[in-house]
């Protein structure tokens, strides 16, 4: 069993809250002291679970809590986690520029890290002088870098301007030809983090092409942090959820990215209202309150039970339809449909919005439910109420085309041809 | 079954006081070319003169500190023409300040660098002195020209035969500069006092240096006797002196004091090394 290439254990990482500067001096001498003395750190001790939108008393903070791993030869592992979860802090400590708190990583190869492209960058020189100085930072040796010379201004596409100093280069070139000399890196373990949000539409399909030859084509180990998670889910076998600095899930990577996707997010900082007259009892998809997999043949209807203490003229319920990438597919609201839904009396009501089959294209999705009115007001509001995942039944398009099909909306068209 | 320990290396929460892998380092030596490369390209890039302005630093300098100490101030500078008493003093002092000043901004002026991409740190002080011996070489060259000149005119001068023991006084010399800028780096990214502090404190060193006079200059001074002792321990005296009695046979060359110099050096590079590398792994926390 010697194809475990990396291994983390007990990883964690503390920083100080607030500014450095008054009483660090102090604290420095305080831990020196018990030091001194074969002490334990005094500081060590202290220190809040990472929660952002949570005051602390604490004055130090862990970025990271006993966080374990292990890497396999040649697997693609996703690192995922909503912002502050510990990942740069994770990524930072793998690349070896700032040290761990506590814990220890034991690598069986060397490690090239991603961080941003371009660093190093000396805007003085030349397209050419740069990729040598830039490759070299990287890790390369000067003989692989002549090697590769050729493939690497060919890939950014700079050929013309290669001995131009690069300050005479658009963003956009450099960002290219950064890119080109880190693709051609030849680490055993690399280590990524969101560099693929560079470029313009046609580069990005180039790096991510580029990504996925390394690690499949190549059996190279990589480590991939992203907040695409459909990148995430096209590169990585397996990831691993950071939230708070602790390792909430791992496994593969499609449970991961699902139990990414239900983490209650934080994208509207407005009060959830709640009226005492309106009670959501139950919000179900298909007779089922948990995450699951649907057939796009199925028929999709979400049941929500619910009780109202006073009568309203005009509730509605709203559900808004998210892919995995955050974007809204579809806002379906009753009363587009139904408006006799508005006039509801007191009592326990059950209400079925039915979206028809064959209408949203494979992937997975998050709901959003809200209860509203005519005029705007939201009485209740519950960010991913459900999520669902859909699959091909292989019914419409048959065993041919077995990809997915592209487009958010998977729509069959009614041809009618005139003779 | 077995366990595995063959690591090829750990990244760990605690280190040893100086760990340095020198394999490692060995293996980012094209890196370390490619530095010492951007820094001597870039220095005077858009500039007209370009190199020319490595000459033109120490000749007005040793212009200027001619005439002041001089022919104002007439500090007797022996046998030597004192233009070239003070060239030789400005060449060795110009070099060390490179090396302090260059790398005491390590950590600072290359926060950006070292936040995304780990390499071994000691590669930027190390680039730095390799870099400034660019310099060094040059000015070296226009002291050997005024040098030349001054004999042609009817000056006696001779080389000493401890000539040969140049290169240790520089490698000393680069030593401490790197030593001492190591050290303040570590302290600038905690408290950034140690930035303002360099500045004026590389200038007042200048002239505890015996930079434009010898040292026996002070030690005949009546009024300057009691504070003789900290230009005589000044190790950065002590090695120009020495540098003058090597090519111009004016100064002291004392073996003592140079085995002084080079512990002192030694010592302080270790010490800054500890700190550095000891800073380096956690700078950019508190940076």
């Amino acid at each position: 069993m010697s194809d475990i290439i990396l291994k983390a254990e007990n990883i964690s990482k503390q920083y100080r809250l607030g500014t450095v500067g008054s009483g660090t001096l102090r604290d420095d001498f305080k831990r020196n002291w018990a030091k001194l003395r074969g002490m334990e750190d005094p500081f060590l001790k202290v220190g809040a679970v990472n929660d952002r939108s949570q005051k602390s008393t604490e004055d130090y903070v862990w970025a990271l809590r006993d966080i374990n791993f292990e890497v396999k030869q040649g697997e693609v592992l996703g690192i995922i986690g909503k912002n502050g979860a510990g990942k740069s802090t994770l990524l930072k400590i793998l690349s070896r520029v700032t040290a761990p708190t506590t814990g220890v990583i034991k690598s069986r190869g060397r490690i090239a890290s991603l961080l941003e492209v371009g660093t190093g960058f000396h805007h003085e020189l030349t397209g050419r002088e740069n990729i040598y100085l830039n490759g070299a930072i990287l890790g390369m040796q000067k003989a692989e870098i002549t090697r590769k010379l050729d493939e690497i201004i060919a890939f950014s596409g700079c050929e013309r301007y290669i001995d131009t100093p690069t300050k005479r280069y658009s963003s956009g070139m450099t960002v290219r030809l950064a890119f080109a000399v880190a693709a051609h890196l030849e680490p055993e373990i690399l280590v990524v983090d969101e560099v693929l949000a560079v470029g313009d539409a046609e580069f990005q399909k180039k790096a991510i092409g580029k990504m996925q030859d390394i690690s499949q084509g190549e059996g190279r180990t990589v480590l991939f942090v992203s907040h695409n998670m459909a990148s995430v889910r096209s590169l990585c076998s397996r990831g691993i959820l950071l939230e708070n600095g602790l390792v909430k899930l791992r496994g593969s990577i499609h449970e991961v990215v699902e139990g990414y996707l239900s983490i209650p997010n934080n994208r509207s900082t407005s009060k959830k209202p709640n009226y005492k007259w309106l009670k959501i009892a139950k919000i179900a998809l298909n007779n089922s309150l948990k995450s699951q997999e649907l057939y796009n043949g199925e028929i999709l209807k979400f049941n929500i039970e619910f009780q109202l203490l006073k009568e309203h003229q005009e509730l509605a319920f709203c559900l808004c339809l998210y892919d995995e990438s955050g974007g809204l597919v579809v806002a379906l609201n009753t009363y587009h449909k139904n408006e006799d839904f508005f006039k509801l009396k007191k009592g326990f009501h059950n209400a079925t919005i039915v979206l028809d089959k064959y209408i949203l294209n494979n992937g997975f999705y998050i709901v959003d439910f809200f209860a509203n009115d005519f005029k705007g007001n939201i009485y209740f509001q519950l960010e991913n109420a459900i999520s669902f995942n859909i699959v091909d039944d292989n019914v419409r398009r048959g065993e041919y085309f077995k990809k997915k099909w592209n487009g958010s909306v998977s729509l069959l068209p009614e041809v009618i041809i005139l003779k | 079954m077995e366990e595995q320990e063959d690591w090829l290396y750990e990244i760990n929460a605690k280190q040893p006081l100086l760990a340095i892998d020198f394999k490692e380092i060995w293996r980012y030596k094209d890196l370390l070319m490619l530095f010492v490369r951007r820094d001597i390209i870039s220095a005077y890039k858009q500039t007209i003169l370009g190199p020319l302005w490595y000459l033109i630093q120490p000749l007005f300098t040793g212009i200027i500190f001619t005439l002041v100490f001089n022919n104002i101030a007439s500090i007797n500078t022996g046998g030597a023409p004192p233009f070239l008493f003070n060239l030789a003093g400005i060449t060795m002092w110009s070099y060390f300040a490179q090396c302090l000043n260059n790398t005491s901004n390590t950590f600072a002026s290359n926060a950006g660098l070292f936040a995304k991409v780990y390499f071994p740190r000691i590669i930027t002080p190390i680039s730095q002195a390799i870099s400034a011996l660019f310099k060094l070489s040059i000015q070296l060259l226009i002291f050997a020209c005024f040098y030349g000149y001054f004999v042609l005119k009817g000056y006696a001068l001779q080389p000493d035969i401890t000539l040969w023991l140049f290169p240790v006084v520089l490698g000393v010399l680069a030593i401490l500069g790197l030593g001492l800028g190591m050290l303040i780096s570590s302290l600038t990214t905690k408290y950034r006092d140690f930035r303002i502090l360099i500045g004026f404190a590389t200038t007042l060193l200048m002239y505890v240096s015996a930079v434009m006079y010898p040292i026996s200059e002070v030690q005949n001074s009546k009024t300057l006797l009691e504070y003789a002792w900290l230009i005589e321990l000044n190790p950065i005296a002590i090695l120009i002196e020495a540098f003058r009695y090597m090519t111009l046979q004016e100064g002291i060359f004392n073996w003592g004091l140079l085995g002084y110099c080079g512990l002192l050096s030694l010592a302080i590079f270790f010490i800054g090394l500890i700190v550095f590398n000891r800073t380096g792994r956690n700078f950019i926390d508190t940076i």
